[in-house]
C-alpha cells in the first residue's frame, strides 16, 4: 500500500469563545491518499470547516489555534510550519474553494487578475503567460468565451460561473491536493450537478485528491470513495461510501442517511420509515467532556454513554465507528 | 460611450443644480434688508434719498425682481459676476486672485489627511487591539470634537508664540523675495500650521472610517480567498483589502467639500491666510452683496465639481459603479 | 432534554438590553454625567453666580487664580468664569434647538421620501442633493449676516444647513423597514399610511436617527461656536465662542482668555460625542451580538 499523502494525527482545535477555550476538533485523525476522493459528513458546527482551514493555516488569527496533534503532508508537518512555508503551499500544493462563490471572489479585480495572480505567485509567470494559462484555466472549467470573459468582474457572473473560477484558481497550480468546503451548497440544483461532474472529470485528469466537505449525502455518493462522519468536533464513524451507506454503524450516520431515502439502493425492513434525528448539536461549551457527544439525541442512550467518551472500534474489515453499541446495534 | 453619457448627464444635472442655487442666493439677497444702495451710502458717510435713487439706477436695482434675476444669470454664463464696490473690482477678478491661497491650503489638508487617515486606518485595522487602534479612536473623538478655529489658535500658541517655529500669519513673508527656492520654502513654513489644523479634522473621519471599513473587508471571503491562494500579506492587506476599503472613504471625502469650505474659513481666520475664506468674511461684514454672491456661486461651483471628480474617481475604484451608471 | 433549558434567552425589552449595554461603557456613562453638569450649570449657574459677564471686574488679563477670579479676567476685565457659566446657556440651548430643528425637517423629509417613493422621493432627494452643495459655514454666515445675529436666526440658520444627513439615514432605514413582513403585515390588516409611518416604521427606524440626533447637538453647538468665533452672534449674549473670538488678537498676553472658553466647548462636545457612541454601540443590534 502506497503512503498516505496527508496524514492527520490526534489532531485538537481550539476556539476561543466568550465561555472559554472549547475544543471544536477534538482527537481526529484521517489519511489521504494520492488521487483519492474522501469527504467530511456531518451537520453544521460539527467541525468539518474548521479542519479544512487548520490543514490550511488558516485558522482565525486569535481565535483559533492547533492545540495539538499533526498534519503530515508529504513528509513535512504542517501544524507547526512556519508561515511562510505554509504561503507556499496554500494555493500551489494544496487549494481550497469555498460555499459562497458570490462573495469569494474579489468584487475589484477582474477573474483573469485573479486566476493569473496565484500562477504568478507560485510558478514566477510573466504577467504575459500568466493570463494566456488563466484563459486555459477558464476553458477547462468550462466556460464558454474565455477570450472574452477573462476581462470581466465577478458581478457579472452567475454563481455556478463563480464557482467555476473558484476551481480554475485553485487547480491553476495542480496543486495535490483540493478541499472543497461545501462547494455547491449555495447554488441551483441543476448547477450543483454541473459542478460535481466538472470536478469529477478535472480529477481524472489531475489526479488531485479531495476532501469534500458536505452535509449533502447525495453528494457524498457521487463524488467519494470514503467518507468521514462527524459529530461536534469527533469523528464517529469511517469507512467506503458505499459500505457505510448500505451499513452504517453510528447511530448518527443512520439518522443522516435515512433522511435522504433515494440514495439506499434497497430500503431494508429497518430502513423503510424516513426519519429525522432529533434535536441540536450540543453548545461549544460541552466539546470537551468525556461522553459520546451524541447521547441526548440518541435513542439507544446508555448509562455509559453519558460517562464516557465511546472509543473506535473496527465495525468491518474497512468501517470504524465510535460508538458504545455498536455490536448490540448489529 | 457609457461613461461619456453618464458623465454628461452628471454635467448637465449639476448646471441645473447651480441655477437653483443662484436663484435661492440672489433671492435671499433680495429679501434681506437693505440693499447695495445702503451699504454704498454708509460707506460715503450717508446719502439723501436722492442720491440713493440714482445709484439703485444705475445697478439697475430700480427694475422688478425676476428681470434682475434673469439678467444676473445672463451675466454669470458669461462669467461675469459683477462688480464689488467695495473692493472696487470685478468680482470673479478678485475670486482668481485669493482662490490660488485657498486650494493650496485646502487641496493639501485634504490630501494629507486622505493619505495619512487611509494609512493609519488600514495599520490599526490589522491590530484590532493595538496601540495605534487607541490612537485612531482617540484623535477621532478629537478631531470630532474639537473646535477647528481653538486647535488652530493653541497650534499657534504652541509653535509660534512660545517655540517660535513657524510665522504667525500670513501666507509669505514680504522681505524675502526673488530667489523662488526660498519663497517656496517660505510659503511652505506658513502652511505647516494651517494645513495640520485643517487636515486634523478630515483626518479624524477618514482613519476611523477607513479603519472601521478595513476591519470588516478583512474578515471578508474574499481576503480569506487571497489567503488561500497563498498570497504575501503585503498582497492581501495592499491589493485586495485596501482596493475594496476605499469606495467608502472616496465617498465620504467627496461629501466633505461643503465642510472644506467651511473649515477653510475658519482657519483662514485664525492663520489671516489670504485666500477665499477671508474675502468671504470681508465681503460679508461689509455687506458686498455682489461679492458675496460671487463667493457663494463659486463654493457651490467647488462642491458640485468636487462631487463630480468623486464620482469618476469611483467609477475608477470600484468597477461595479462603472457598469451600473 | 436539560440541555436546551440553559439556552432559553428571555425576550426582554430592546430599551432595557440597549439601557444595559450602555451602562456598560464606562466612558459614555461618565461623560453623560459630566454633561449633565453642565446642563445644571446651563439652567442654575447663572443664579448661583450672579456676576455679570458683560462687567468691568477686575484688571484686564489677570492671570487664573489670581484676585479669586478662578479663570481670570478678559482684555476689558471681565469675569471669565461668569463668561463661560453664561455661554454655557447659549451652548445648551442653540445646540439642542438647532438639533430639533435638524431633525424635524431630516425625518419629515427622510420619511416622506422613504415611504412613498416614486416621485415624491425623487424631488425630495433633490432638494436634499441641493441643500448639500450649499457651503454650510458660509451659507449660514450670510444669513445670519442679512437677516440679523438674533439666537433664532442663528438656530435656524444651523437647521437649515445641517438637515440633510438626518434626511438621508430616515430615508435609507424607511426603505429598509417597508418592505419588511410586520410592516406588510399592519398594511394588510388596515393601518393608513399615518400610522404606518409614524406609529409602525419610525420607531424602528428610530436608533440610527437618535444616534445621529445627538451627534447633531454637538455640530450645532460647534456650529454656533464658529459662527459667534467669526462674530456673527447677538452682541447682547455672551457665548463660548465670541469669547474666543474678542481675545484672540492677545494671544500674547493672555492665552487663556482663548484656552479656556475653547476646553468648555471641547469638553462639552466631546461628552456628547461619547453619549453618542455609547448610543450607537448600545441601539446596534448587530454590534450587541458580539
Amino acid at each position: 500500500m502506497t503512503d498516505p499523502l496527508l496524514s492527520v494525527k490526534n489532531l485538537r482545535i481550539e476556539l476561543n469563545t466568550r465561555d472559554g477555550v472549547a475544543p471544536v476538533i477534538d482527537d481526529f485523525s484521517f489519511d489521504l491518499f494520492p488521487g483519492e476522493a474522501i469527504s467530511f459528513v456531518g451537520e453544521s458546527g460539527c467541525g468539518k470547516s474548521m479542519t479544512a482551514l487548520g490543514i490550511m493555516g488558516l485558522l482565525p488569527e486569535g481565535v483559533g489555534k492547533i492545540a495539538s496533534g499533526s498534519i503530515n503532508f508529504a513528509g513535512e508537518d504542517l501544524s507547526s510550519a512556519e508561515q511562510k512555508r505554509m504561503r507556499n503551499i496554500r494555493g500551489n500544493e494544496i487549494s481550497m474553494i469555498f460555499q459562497e462563490p458570490m462573495t469569494s471572489l474579489n468584487p475589484v479585480y477582474t477573474i483573469g487578475e485573479q486566476i493569473a495572480e496565484v500562477l504568478r505567485a507560485h510558478q514566477g509567470l510573466s504577467k504575459q503567460a500568466s493570463w494566456t494559462k488563466a484563459i486555459e484555466l477558464l476553458d477547462a472549467v468550462r466556460i464558454p468565451n474565455p477570450q472574452a470573459r477573462i476581462s470581466d468582474y465577478p458581478f457579472q457572473m452567475s454563481g455556478g460561473q463563480r464557482q467555476r473560477v473558484m476551481i480554475a484558481i485553485a487547480l491553476a497550480c495542480e496543486p495535490k491536493i483540493l478541499i472543497a468546503d461545501e462547494p455547491t451548497t449555495a447554488l441551483d440544483v441543476t448547477v450543483q450537478a454541473q459542478i460535481f461532474d466538472l470536478l469529477n472529470d478535472l480529477r481524472k485528469q489531475t489526479g488531485t485528491a479531495i476532501i469534500l466537505i458536505t452535509h449533502d449525502m447525495g453528494a457524498v455518493a457521487e463524488m467519494a470513495e470514503r467518507m468521514i462522519v462527524m459529530y461536534a468536533g469527533r469523528k464517529v464513524e469511517e469507512g467506503p461510501v458505499q459500505q457505510v451507506i448500505d451499513n452504517a454503524g453510528h447511530p448518527y450516520t443512520q439518522g443522516l442517511i435515512s433522511c435522504v431515502p433515494h440514495i439506499l439502493e434497497k430500503l431494508t425492513a429497518k430502513r423503510q420509515m424516513l426519519q429525522e434525528v432529533p434535536g441540536i448539536v450540543p453548545s461549544l461549551r460541552d466539546f470537551g467532556k468525556d461522553q459520546c457527544l451524541f447521547a441526548s439525541r440518541c435513542q439507544y442512550v446508555s448509562e455509559k454513554c453519558n460517562n464516557t467518551r465511546p472509543t473506535e472500534n473496527k465495525f468491518s474489515s474497512s468501517q470504524t465507528v465510535a460508538c458504545w453499541l455498536t455490536e448490540s446495534i448489529q | 460611450m457609457a461613461l461619456l453619457y453618464a458623465i454628461a448627464t452628471r454635467i448637465m444635472y449639476a448646471g441645473i443644480l447651480l441655477l437653483a442655487v443662484i436663484i435661492l442666493n440672489f433671492g435671499m439677497m433680495h429679501l434681506a434688508p437693505g440693499d447695495v444702495a445702503d451699504s454704498i451710502s454708509q460707506s460715503m458717510g450717508g446719502a439723501d434719498e436722492e442720491v440713493l435713487n440714482e445709484i439703485r439706477a444705475t445697478y439697475g436695482l430700480d427694475r422688478p425682481f425676476i428681470v434682475q434675476l434673469g439678467s444676473y444669470i445672463g451675466k454669470v454664463l458669461r462669467f461675469d459676476l459683477g462688480y464689488s464696490f467695495f473692493y472696487t473690482q470685478p468680482v470673479s477678478q478678485l475670486i482668481l486672485q485669493k482662490l490660488p491661497a485657498t486650494l493650496l491650503l485646502v487641496l493639501t489638508a485634504q490630501f494629507l489627511a486622505l493619505i495619512v487617515g487611509v494609512f493609519l486606518g488600514v495599520y490599526s485595522a490589522q491590530r484590532p487591539n493595538g496601540l495605534s487602534s487607541h490612537f485612531v479612536s482617540f484623535f477621532a473623538l478629537f478631531g470630532y470634537s474639537a473646535p477647528v478655529f481653538w486647535s488652530g489658535l493653541l497650534l499657534l500658541i504652541g509653535f509660534s508664540l512660545h517655540i517660535q517655529w513657524f510665522p504667525v500669519a500670513g501666507m509669505r513673508d514680504v522681505t524675502i523675495e526673488g530667489n523662488f527656492l526660498e519663497e517656496a520654502i517660505d510659503i511652505i513654513r506658513h502652511m505647516v500650521l494651517p494645513v495640520i489644523t485643517l487636515a486634523s479634522i478630515f483626518l479624524a473621519l477618514y482613519s476611523r472610517l477607513s479603519r472601521a471599513t478595513m476591519m470588516e473587508v478583512l474578515g471578508s471571503d474574499y481576503i480569506r480567498t487571497a489567503k488561500s491562494k497563498g498570497l504575501t500579506d503585503r498582497e492581501i492587506i495592499y491589493k485586495h483589502a485596501l482596493k475594496n476599503s476605499l469606495s467608502p472613504v472616496i465617498t465620504l471625502a467627496g461629501l466633505q467639500f461643503s465642510a472644506v469650505v467651511s473649515g477653510a474659513i475658519l482657519v483662514e481666520s485664525v492663520f489671516s491666510w489670504p485666500g477665499l475664506g477671508t474675502l468671504a468674511f470681508e465681503s460679508i461684514i461689509a455687506r458686498d452683496t455682489p461679492t458675496i454672491l460671487g463667493i457663494l456661486f463659486f463654493s457651490a461651483l467647488v462642491v458640485i465639481v468636487g462631487n463630480l471628480l468623486t464620482d469618476l474617481t469611483l467609477r475608477l475604484v470600484d468597477p461595479r459603479v462603472r457598469t451600473n451608471g | 432534554m436539560n440541555n436546551t433549558d440553559k439556552n432559553i434567552v428571555k425576550a426582554r425589552h430592546p430599551f432595557t438590553e440597549a439601557f444595559e449595554m450602555f451602562s456598560k461603557n464606562i466612558a459614555a456613562v461618565i461623560a453623560l454625567i459630566v454633561l449633565f453638569l453642565i446642563i445644571l450649570i446651563a439652567i442654575f449657574g447663572p443664579t448661583l453666580y450672579p456676576v455679570d459677564p458683560f462687567d468691568m471686574v477686575w484688571m484686564p488679563f489677570s492671570p487664573p487664580g489670581e484676585e479669586g477670579f478662578i479663570f481670570g479676567t478678559d482684555y476689558l476685565g471681565r469675569d471669565l468664569v461668569a463668561m463661560i457659566v453664561h455661554g454655557a446657556r447659549v451652548s445648551i440651548i442653540i445646540g439642542l434647538s438647532a438639533a430639533f430643528v435638524t431633525v424635524f425637517i431630516g425625518v419629515s423629509v427622510g420619511a416622506m421620501a422613504g415611504f412613498y417613493r416614486g416621485w415624491v422621493e425623487e424631488v425630495l432627494m433633490r432638494i436634499t442633493e441641493f441643500f448639500q452643495v450649499l457651503p454650510t459655514l458660509l451659507f449660514a454666515m450670510v444669513i445670519v449676516a442679512l437677516f440679523g445675529a438674533s439666537l433664532t436666526m442663528i438656530t435656524i440658520a444651523i437647521g437649515a444647513v445641517s438637515w440633510t444627513a438626518v434626511a438621508r439615514i430616515t430615508r435609507a432605514e424607511f426603505l429598509r423597514i417597508r418592505e419588511l413582513e410586520y410592516v406588510t403585515a399592519s398594511r394588510a390588516s388596515g393601518a393608513n399610511n399615518f400610522i404606518l409611518m409614524f406609529g409602525i416604521i419610525l420607531p424602528n427606524a428610530l436608533p440610527p436617527i437618535i444616534v445621529q440626533a445627538a451627534l447633531m447637538v454637538g455640530s450645532a453647538i460647534l456650529f454656533e461656536a464658529g459662527l459667534s468665533f467669526l462674530g456673527l452672534t447677538d452682541p447682547n449674549v455672551v457665548s463660548w465662542g465670541q469669547v474666543i473670538g474678542s481675545n484672540r488678537s492677545y494671544l500674547l498676553d493672555a492665552s487663556f482668555t482663548v484656552t479656556i472658553p475653547g476646553a468648555a466647548i471641547f469638553i462639552t462636545v466631546l461628552c456628547i460625542s461619547l453619549v453618542g457612541d455609547g448610543l450607537n454601540d448600545a441601539l446596534n443590534p448587530k454590534l450587541r451580538q458580539r
